[in-house]
């Protein structure tokens, strides 16, 4: 199955909706950089995020969210949070990686 | 596990090469292996040795530098991204007539096969950039 893995604020840009427009079911979504901000509870995109998770799991960058001011309270239940060792073993569990950039 | 791993964003930009540079470490710390760095685009920007940033920020040309003297890491900058935006080792800057190079110590200019390449010995490829 298949990693995504996006990079930019879905307020930004829309790789985020073009990713899940893709995601086949039992395919997983890291975000990552600004894409963290998409992990955040009570925003626009929660709702769409959430029906996301109905057939992909959703993880987040750690590291990224952090220095975002993101922590752990403020991320939507159920995304797991993962730190670069964890970015490496998501990659190595994946047959492959597609970065939407 | 092998890993290839593809820059395409310069330095100090956004974050690509933060990323890049922390997922190696951690591919490295997991066991696993760098087959190559390949630096396309704008990334050719992360291999020049005239890079100076202010002293207390990350030196992200050294930090590469020191990465592939560590772990014997290849890093490719492409050749053609790289004349466009003047970056020459001491081949490609008699070839062009010009009166110095610059690439950072570890790197290496070549041609895009080298991508193509990595992309087929890997296990896998990940891409960093804007």
């Amino acid at each position: 199955m298949l990693l995504h893995t996006i990079n930019k604020s879905p307020f930004d840009k829309n790789t985020f909706d073009i990713c899940i427009s893709h995601a086949k079911k039992g395919s997983s979504i890291l975000l990552i950089e600004d894409g963290v901000y998409a992990v955040m509870k009570g925003t626009a995109y929660e709702g769409k995020v959430k029906d996301t998770m109905k057939d992909v799991k959703v993880y987040v960058l750690g590291p990224d969210a952090k220095a975002r001011g993101i922590d752990d309270s403020s991320i939507i239940d159920g995304i797991e949070s993962v730190d670069y060792v964890g970015f490496v073993e998501l990659t190595a569990n994946h047959d492959s990686v597609q970065s939407w950039l | 596990m092998k890993f290839g791993i593809l820059v395409n964003e310069g330095p100090y930009q956004h974050q690509a090469s933060d990323s890049a540079y922390l997922f190696i470490k951690a591919v490295l710390e997991s066991g696993h292996e760098i087959m190559r760095v390949f630096f396309y685009h704008d990334g050719v920007n992360n291999g020049t040795r005239l890079t100076t940033p202010p002293q207390d920020d990350r030196h992200i040309a050294n930090r590469w530098s020191e990465l592939a003297e560590k772990n014997g890491i290849d890093l490719v900058l492409c050749v053609a991204a790289a004349q466009r935006r003047g970056i020459a080792d001491d081949d490609e800057a008699k070839r062009h007539g010009k009166d110095a190079s610059n690439i950072a110590p570890g790197f290496r200019i070549s041609g895009l096969g080298q991508l193509i390449e990595a992309g087929i010995q890997s296990d896998r490829l990940i891409v960093f950039g804007d």
